[in-house]
């Protein structure tokens, strides 16, 4: 080999920091973390540990926002505050000590609650990528959802009450090219091989060194011709059978590729069609009525239709990823530059047509670049559009929350729990004070009329329980730092998928009982 | 050792615990029967409770803090390891300046000034250099470990420390609960072990993923991946060149910047793509993607099935919680069963069955011993009793002396060294303190199945 010596590059020293996570959202999903900047309303061990989740991977900024001072009753559960701080202000404090995590991230204060921020400086949201808030009343909470949805920031508002924990997720729209899927499905294309593949798969001659793909395309190929239907793949188990046989009788001892054909009869086909999620997506009117103001995403989706709809005889484009299989080192390589290459063309293909629309709406070349459109075709399976709703759609009458009620009673102890501790923000903003925080017995009954109260103005015919009620009261506004520690881990993480557009979020509210270890995701 | 002695009265005056006193003085309809609501439930945790943190990573950093605010008073810790710069994204007891101190110091030293009702006793060793006196002394252990190993010897040790009435029974008051948590990725699980009586670590194996190996032949004749280049050079290459004179070194960027050339050559001589600088780190020392999140949600539910079992005010978890949040988030609480045939607390003796005792060799027998999922045993030493009654050592590769000289016996057949069927080897491992019985089985016309 006449090429020159590799030489080995240094990683940067945020690279090494952060090497543990990059490894799972990319150096483009640290970039965008790096860039975004959040606001935490009101210092709680909620809002605290889920700020610490945001600082600790490097988040761009984040503004604490707080009227109140640190008493002694705050320091038992909040590990961002300390006594040295008793009578400051709680966001100046909290604010040092999550900031003393990580010199990377900027920190920044204001000494006003939320509805003082809200009565007189309403925009001063508007300029946070996302807004996390916590432990609020009810009034405060619906005003400030409100204001965030109509500026298009979304909002992550956590709950923590004793044992109980819950996050909700306000977003307009979410688009998400890298979903990360646990279990991806190989794309080949036996069925429908493209020319390039059908003319390497015809003219090469299938040997025990070759990848099991070969293997199977030829036995696929007598099989397609003993269907008298035109059926091409194998669709359930008697005719995987059938396959697998037929590989099985021409197979000599200990031949690898062999086996791994016979293996990968039941996962090798049926991909490359398209999947229900990204139907949605081409029917979208967000896809059908582009403007100068719409989200790159859904000028890329509209290309993707128009290349697989028009271009592709309805087949996606190609991802172009080849699974390991047992062969010889150049057979292997040839199989995986022809997928390679034909991704690529089918990339450039789908990139021609967003320059087009581009074009079309008056928007510069770069508005779109190519490494996009390929990240897009490869994920082009598992895109997927998150559309939220508002929190103040939750206190009206609707649909999806009488499906929570059968035979007047809501479906399992968590979702009850949920209501509980809408009843308790109700609480807070009627009565001024915490249920339960002097006298449970006496609270119960206050607690009880005003959920019951909720319910029927809901149209939710159903009652809650006096002893989740009295569980409720029990913790007389006792936030446990450990319940919170778990919110808050879940919170981070669902703000750095927001922030990264990587991985899904809830979809739209997250409630977990810490007494069962129980957990439930709803959409309200 | 500091010994930490609060005033009583003076804790309950603590208005910091106000939240926690409601939840453990006052009755509810969700608590566990045997409940009883009183203030000497928070006392107990200031003053008496004491627990072990196994771990000062990821995991342990997050429970020292979560166990510190949820009122434990007395808390020590164990870490062998030293604090890198890649532990800074997670690790949050840690900063720059901290970089190759002790992690167990450190996070002792973080906990104790910023909570000043709790007190934590670093121990900068391994688990291994204590014995059962150490273990004893406490009420709870809490695992936040990477190492399947460590695992398994903490459950052994736990289940070494177990008594037993006449009548065959656990004596209950030997039985100190352990919960172990783990993460990988967005990936975590959280589990309570009461040993003896729940599934313990032995019993679920099988729920370890297993370690993606390459076979040999790839890696040196037909390179497909990246990753059979960058084996390669760690495997073979780097043996035979001997570039520094040193075993590999993953901790070394020179060694690392070496390994990463090697491999891109190898890999542009077979037309492979792929090899990143990154990539050949984590090939090399075998990296497992860590975020914070995962981890603070997992020691979260650790700490709370510590504070459920350390006051009984609700019923702790049986057993076993998944939580992932790649898509949403996702928890599945169950029981996971007690394995009736288990190696580490069943009592019953373990059979190895062997075709040919003429013919399988005693480098067989390890293998299997090695490779069954049953037994996942790393460097296993083996020895016996011979039917004149003498111990005799089979073979032994921890110690070099008594390695070199046994090692001719791996080559033997079970025939040839004079071993019978039904015959017992003490085998004895890395994965547990204590020695294994196993019963050599030869198969006669019976099959057995395994």
């Amino acid at each position: 080999m006449s090429s020159p010596a590799p030489k080995s590059p240094e990683l940067s020293d945020k690279s090494k920091k952060y090497d543990r996570q990059i490894r799972l959202w990319g150096e483009h999903g640290q970039t965008l973390l790096e860039a975004a900047t959040v606001c935490l309303v009101n210092v709680t061990a909620v809002g605290c540990e889920t700020a610490k989740g945001l600082v600790l991977p490097g988040i761009g900024g984040f503004t604490v926002a707080d009227g109140s001072t640190v008493k002694e009753e705050d320091l038992g559960n909040n590990f961002f505050l300390d006594p040295t701080y008793l009578g400051k202000p709680k966001a100046f404090a909290c604010m040092q000590l999550l900031q003393e995590l990580n010199p990377d991230v900027n920190g920044d204060y204001v000494e006003e609650s939320a509805d003082y921020i809200l009565a007189n400086r309403p925009n001063f949201f508007d300029s946070f990528d996302l807004v996390i808030a916590s432990n609020l009343n009810e009034k405060t909470l619906l005003v400030l959802a409100d204001r965030l949805w109509d500026a298009n920031v979304p909002l992550i508002y956590c709950r923590s009450l004793g044992m109980m924990g819950t996050i909700r997720l306000q977003i307009r729209e979410h688009c998400i090219v890298e979903a990360h899927p646990d279990n991806r499905q190989f794309d080949l294309r036996l069925e429908h091989p493209f020319d390039a593949l059908r003319q390497h798969l015809d003219g090469t001659e299938v040997t025990n060194k070759v990848p099991w793909l070969l293997v199977l395309h030829k036995y696929l190929s007598i099989w397609q011709k003993q269907q008298t239907d035109g059926t091409l793949s194998p669709r359930n188990y008697k005719e995987k059978n059938q396959l697998r046989e037929a590989i099985r009788d021409e197979m000599k001892a200990d031949e690898e590729n062999y086996e791994e054909a016979i293996k990968a009869v039941n996962t090798a086909f049926g991909a490359g069609q398209i999947p229900l999620g990204l139907k949605a997506i081409f029917e979208d009117d967000a896809c059908d009525q582009l403007s100068k103001k719409s989200n790159v995403f859904w000028i890329m989706a509209k290309a993707l239709k128009h290349f697989v709809i028009h271009e592709n005889k309805g087949h996606l484009p190609l991802p172009g990823v080849l699974p390991d299989m047992t062969a010889n080192t150049d057979s292997y390589i040839a199989l995986q530059h022809i997928y390679r290459q034909q991704a690529m063309q089918d990339a450039d293909q789908v990139y021609h047509k967003c320059q087009d629309y581009l074009k079309q709406l008056t928007l510069p070349a770069d508005t779109i670049d190519k490494r996009s459109v390929r990240l897009l075709c490869r994920e082009a399976a598992g895109l997927s559009v998150l559309r939220g709703t508002r929190v103040a759609e939750e206190y009206e009458k609707s649909s999806r929350l009488l499906a929570l009620v059968e035979d007047n009673e809501l479906q399992g102890n968590l979702t009850a729990f949920n209501f509980a501790l809408r009843a308790y923000e109700r609480f807070l903003s009627e009565y001024g004070n915490i249920p339960g925080e002097c006298t449970v017995e006496q609270d119960i009954g206050r607690l009880k009329s005003i959920a019951g109260k909720m319910m029927s103005d809901l149209g939710m015919h159903a009652t809650i329980s006096d002893d989740v009620l009295h569980e409720i009261c029990r913790y007389g506004g006792a936030e446990l730092h450990a319940v919170s520690a778990f919110i808050g881990g879940c919170a981070a993480q669902e703000v750095i998928k927001v922030i990264t557009k990587q991985y899904k979020p809830i979809d739209n509210t997250f409630i977990y009982n810490a007494i069962t270890t129980k957990s439930v995701t709803l959409k309200l | 050792m500091s010994v930490h002695s609060p005033n009583p009265a003076l804790i309950l005056q603590n208005k910091r615990w106000n939240g926690l006193r409601n939840v453990l003085e006052r009755e509810g309809p969700f608590c566990k029967d045997d409940f009883s609501a009183s203030s000497d439930n928070l006392e107990f945790l200031q003053t008496n409770c004491k627990l072990l943190v196994i771990g000062a990573g990821g995991l342990g950093c997050e429970l020292l803090k979560d166990l510190a605010l949820m009122g434990f008073g007395n808390l020590h810790v164990i870490d062998m390891d030293t604090i890198e710069l890649s532990n800074l994204n997670r690790q949050f007891l840690f900063r720059r300046t901290d970089i190759g101190s002790s992690k167990a110091e450190c996070a002792a030293r973080f906990i104790n000034g910023r909570v000043p009702t709790c007190r934590v006793t670093p121990h900068f060793k391994k688990i291994q250099d204590f014995d059962e006196t150490f273990y004893q002394q406490f009420n709870l252990i809490v695992c936040g470990l990477d190492s399947i190993v460590a695992r398994r010897w903490i459950n052994g040790m736990l289940l070494s420390m177990l008594r037993y009435e006449d009548d065959g029974s656990i004596d209950t008051t030997s039985i100190i609960p352990m919960i172990d948590g783990g993460t990988e990725g967005f990936k975590g699980n959280a589990r309570v072990i009461l040993p003896g009586y729940t599934a313990c670590i032995e019993c679920t194996l099988d729920l370890f993923p297993p370690q993606v190996n390459y076979p040999l032949c790839t890696i040196a004749n037909t390179p497909r991946l990246p990753e059979h280049c960058i084996e390669y050079v760690k495997i073979i290459q780097w043996d035979k060149e001997s570039p520094f004179g040193v075993p590999l070194d993953g901790d070394d960027p020179q060694h690392i910047g070496w390994v990463y050339e090697r491999a891109l050559e190898r890999a542009n001589e077979f037309n492979i793509t792929g090899v990143t600088y990154r990539l050949v780190q984590g090939v090399v020392k075998h990296i497992i993607p860590a975020v914070a999140s995962t981890n603070a949600v997992i020691a979260a539910a650790c700490a709370l099935e510590v504070f459920k079992l350390a006051t009984s005010c609700y019923d702790y978890m049986s057993n076993y919680l998944n939580f992932n949040d790649l898509d949403g988030i996702y928890t599945y609480t169950y029981e996971a069963e007690k394995s009736e045939g288990c190696l580490a607390c069943s009592n019953v003796p373990q059979t190895v069955t062997v075709d040919d005792p003429n013919t399988t060799t005693l480098e067989d027998v390890i293998k299997q011993l090695c490779d069954s999922p049953r037994f996942q045993l790393k460097n296993p030493s083996l020895t016996t009793v011979m039917k004149d009654g003498k111990q005799k050592t089979l073979y032994m590769s921890t110690v070099k002396s008594i390695e070199v000289a046994t090692r001719k016996n791996l080559t033997q057949s079970l025939g040839e060294l004079g071993l019978q069927d039904g015959q017992q080897l003490t085998v004895t491992d890395v994965t547990s303190p204590s020695a294994m019985i196993v019963q050599l089985k030869f198969q006669g016309n019976e099959i057995e199945m395994v």
